[in-house]
Order: structure tokens, then C-alpha cells, then sequence
């Protein structure tokens, strides 16, 4: 019995959060076409996340570029399809592998610093303090990051995707001595825009999940310091969790204008 | 006559009546009442959780009471729009617990924050930076116009905050545990500095401690909180002279 009533409390919070986290974003879309618009703040906050996440966005994505050309070579060899990996590795990387792990990079960067920035704000009163001085938080904090998120995150997954093919392109020229121009003739061939405005309208996606859980989190934080580092984690272990979501949703959705 | 009796027939600035709040099943305001006249200083105190910092969260509309009135220069802060709230607030200022500067801001952003948001009550030709230099010079602090909260010491960071409460000319401030986690020394500097801006700007304060120290120095009045009412109001004499046992409790030492 006991068992079934714990199942049953974690059930009730869990439709209470998330009937909570659907009224924050319902928030966002009201007040974001509001006045006044926060544009300074804005532009300080997506210089703040693409710029300060651009090293380590690239930096992975170099390594998964490195890692995918090393991993898919020999069975390509074997198969006497060497040349195709140009063609199979972009698709890839601009499909799926580039916004995705670009945006769990972003989910851990951005994600918990939105929660962990908001949180301590909102423990020590300063989300308070804007309120009694005339300011709404929710659009000078909240939309800000949600819409810097949202604008940086496609940019961001543009230059992670050159950037793994770039890793990718090495591999190439130090294993089979392919040129700068082959390689990325045969990507640029193989490419369509079938495939790069779907991976951009899903990043967008994926930066808005980023963006809403991270202030959401932190904006609602517990008191205390432990309530900070729990908006900090939650933020990126939910947001980690609905980007998978989105991920199927999208792949699924894109398949079906695919088949039309 | 002397300037206390004086107070007493002076305007209303701040007035709440039988105000009630609870969360859940614990009723923490059980028909609160109080006023504030213009220019005086009015101290309440109260235990721990016995209600305010809700009440005085109440009074800026940071939080909504369940019931009763709170009348905030002849507005009624309950029946008002967030654009009229937001306007009204630029005349309180709140001074927090915590100081609660931004963290990602300088001083003299900290201070030019609240500036930018209400811009209509001062003048187009007036100058923001002589206006920050001004509310800093008041709190003995211009040299930390380009620090970060970080660099400042809370005594620092309390005087700022300060400075940045003044920075409207607020008419009715509200102090939260002004001297809370402070030095005896830091708290007395603080407590001087509240009763210069009192006399300079003739402000009407509403602070909220449990310092009987700052309590005896800057009060006119009194107001006991207990059990979410209004237990008793006095000057600080009358209230420590009490024989009533919650009263005795608060002023044993």
C-alpha cells in the first residue's frame, strides 16, 4: 500500500512540475512580444552563452568529427565504400550528431549556469529586489535567456557542424589522402537543405527546452544554497531528457514531410 | 509639543488593516494592523516566523495576502495594476536582509538600475551619474563607484544597497533586519547612517529587526508582532515598562 501511495505522490508532483514548467512557457510566449523589449540585456546574454560556449562546442565537436571518420573507416573499407564517407559522415554530423551534442554541450554549460545564475538571484533576494524596483524579472531574466538561448544555439550547431567536418576531413587526408576540395566538394554534394533547415528549426527546439528548463529551475529555486546546486543539476538533467524527446519528435515529424 | 507627539498628527503614509495571510494550513497573519505616519520611524519585532517578512513582502506586492487592505500613500496596493504598482514602488524603498545587490553588476550599475526603470520621475536633463555619486557620497562610499559586490565587505554591500534604495527619494522606506549579520560596530555606523538619511530626506521608515539596540535608537514607535496580529504598539519606554509576559520576554536583556 504504501508502495502505491509513493507511486502515486511522485506521479501528483511530477504532473504538478510539469503543469508548472508548461505555465512558464506559456508565460514566455506572452510576455516576450511585450514592452519595454530588454535589447541590451539580450545581446549581453547571447554574446554570454555562443561566444563563452563556442570553445568547448568546438572543441567536442572537432573530437566527434576525429572519432566518427576513425570509427565508421573500416567498416566502409570492408564493404569497399571508402569514398561514400564523405557523403555518410555529413549527413550524419548535420542531421543528428551536430545539434545534438552540440545541445547537450549547451545543456551543460548554459543550461545549469541559467539555473544555478537565476537560483543563487533568487535566494539571496536580488529577483526580489528587481521586482520592488520597478523591473518584471520574469522578462528582463527569464525571456532574455530563453530567446538568447534560442537565437544561439542554430549558430552554434553551424559552426559545431563545420567544425566536425573539419575533424572529419583530417582523418581523411592523413589515413586516405584526400584533398580539402574532394572532401568537401563530396559534402557539399551530398547535402541538401532537406537536411540543414530541419537540424536548425530542431536546434532552435532544443534551445528553447535548454533555455525554458534552466530559468524555470532557477527561477522557482528553494531557498538555500542546496536548493541552488538542485536547480543547477535538475536543469540539466531535464533539459538533457527533453532534448531526446524533441529529438524524436523532430526525427519523426521531418520523416514525414520526407515521405510526401 | 516634542517631534514624537508631532509625528502622531501627521499624514498617513502606509496603513494596512486586518490583513490576513496563510500557506496552507499555517496562518502566519491574522488580521494584522498598523500605520505608518509621514516622517516617523516605526519598529516592529516579532520571533522568528512570526510573520514579518510576509507582512512586509505583502506591503511591496511581492506577495498576495488572502485578505484585508494595505493602503501605500492613499493607493490600495491590492486593487492596483502591475504598470500603477510599479510606478507607486519607485516612492518605497526596500532594503534587503541581504543586502541583495546584482552580483553581475558594478556599484554604480547597481545604482543606475533602478534609475533606467523609473526615468519619468526625474527630469530629461538630469544627470545620472551626479545622482549616483550623490546617493553614494550620502552613504560614505563614492570611492566604490566601479566595484563589484564581491569587492565590498557586508558593511559595504549594506551601505550600498542602501544608497541604491535612496537613489529614487523614496518617500516611505522599508528596512528588513538592517543590522542582521553585521559587527556591533558596522551595525551602529548603519544605524546612524539610517537616522541621517531619516533627518536629510524626512522619510517615513518601516524597519523590521531584532535588534532591541537599533530598536531603542531609531524608533518613535513600537509594534509587537505576535501570534500574526498586532500585539501591542508603543514608544520603546512604554513597551519595555510592560508587565504583559510576551511583551517582558522581548526586552529581558
Amino acid at each position: 500500500m504504501s508502495g502505491i501511495s509513493k507511486i502515486k505522490d511522485r506521479l501528483k508532483a511530477f504532473l504538478i512540475e510539469l503543469g508548472d514548467l508548461s505555465y512558464f512557457t506559456g508565460r514566455f510566449f506572452r510576455e516576450v512580444f511585450k514592452r519595454p523589449f530588454e535589447i541590451k540585456e539580450l545581446l549581453g546574454q547571447c554574446y554570454n552563452m555562443g561566444n563563452r560556449s563556442l570553445l568547448l562546442v568546438g572543441i567536442t565537436c572537432f573530437i566527434i568529427g576525429l572519432v566518427l571518420d576513425l570509427q565508421t573507416r573500416p567498416t566502409l573499407m570492408e564493404f569497399g565504400a571508402v569514398s561514400w564517407m564523405p557523403s555518410m559522415v555529413s549527413i550524419s554530423i548535420v542531421r543528428e550528431i551536430g545539434p545534438i551534442i552540440t545541445a547537450l554541450v549547451c545543456a551543460g554549460r548554459i543550461g545549469s549556469g541559467i539555473g544555478a545564475e537565476l537560483g543563487s538571484m533568487r535566494v539571496t533576494e536580488q529577483i526580489d529586489a528587481m521586482e520592488v524596483s520597478g523591473t518584471n524579472p520574469f522578462k528582463y531574466l527569464v525571456v532574455t535567456r530563453v530567446l538568447a538561448v534560442t537565437l544561439m544555439l542554430p549558430l552554434l550547431v553551424i559552426i559545431g557542424d563545420a567544425i566536425a567536418l573539419f575533424g572529419s576531413f583530417l582523418v581523411e587526408n592523413l589515413k586516405g589522402n584526400v584533398s580539402f576540395t574532394l572532401y568537401f566538394n563530396q559534402v557539399f554534394d551530398s547535402i541538401e537543405f532537406g537536411d540543414i533547415i530541419p537540424a536548425i528549426i530542431k536546434s532552435s527546439f532544443f534551445g528553447l527546452a535548454i533555455g525554458i528548463v534552466g530559468c524555470y529551475k532557477g527561477y522557482y529555486c528553494a531557498k538555500g544554497t542546496e536548493g541552488v546546486g538542485k536547480a543547477a543539476n535538475s536543469a540539466v538533467v531535464v533539459s538533457s531528457l527533453l532534448l531526446f524527446i524533441i529529438d524524436f519528435i523532430a526525427v519523426f515529424v521531418t520523416d514525414i514531410f520526407y515521405d510526401l | 509639543m516634542n517631534d514624537k507627539q508631532n509625528i502622531s498628527h501627521s499624514e498617513i503614509v502606509l496603513q494596512i488593516k486586518d490583513l490576513h495571510k496563510s500557506f496552507g494550513d499555517n496562518h502566519v497573519l491574522k488580521g494584522f494592523n498598523m500605520s505608518l505616519y509621514q516622517g516617523e520611524n516605526l519598529v516592529i519585532i516579532g520571533k522568528s516566523g512570526s510573520g514579518k517578512s510576509v507582512m512586509i513582502k505583502c506591503l511591496v506586492g511581492l506577495m498576495e495576502a488572502d485578505s484585508g487592505s494595505i493602503t501605500v500613500m492613499k493607493n490600495d496596493i491590492t486593487k492596483l495594476t502591475q504598470e500603477a504598482l510599479d510606478i507607486l514602488r519607485a516612492d518605497i524603498g526596500f532594503l534587503f536582509q541581504g543586502s541583495a545587490l546584482y552580483d553581475s553588476m558594478t556599484v554604480r550599475e547597481n545604482l543606475e538600475f533602478p534609475l533606467r526603470r523609473h526615468s519619468k520621475k526625474f527630469s530629461k536633463n538630469a544627470d545620472t551619474e551626479a545622482l549616483v555619486l550623490e546617493a553614494l557620497t550620502s552613504v560614505g562610499l563614492a570611492h566604490a563607484i566601479d566595484l563589484m559586490p564581491s569587492e565590498l565587505s557586508g558593511g559595504m554591500k549594506r551601505r550600498v544597497a542602501l544608497a541604491r534604495t535612496l537613489i529614487l527619494q523614496p518617500k516611505i522606506i522599508l528596512y528588513d533586519e538592517p543590522t542582521s549579520g553585521l559587527d556591533p560596530i558596522t551595525a551602529k555606523e548603519i544605524i546612524i547612517l539610517m537616522q541621517d538619511i531619516q533627518k536629510k530626506y524626512n522619510t517615513s521608515s518601516l524597519i523590521i529587526t531584532h535588534d532591541m539596540d537599533c530598536a531603542r535608537v531609531i524608533s518613535d514607535r513600537m509594534l509587537l508582532l505576535i501570534d500574526g496580529i498586532d500585539y501591542a504598539v508603543g514608544s520603546f519606554a512604554t513597551l519595555s515598562a510592560s508587565k504583559d509576559p510576551k511583551i517582558r520576554a522581548f526586552f529581558k536583556n
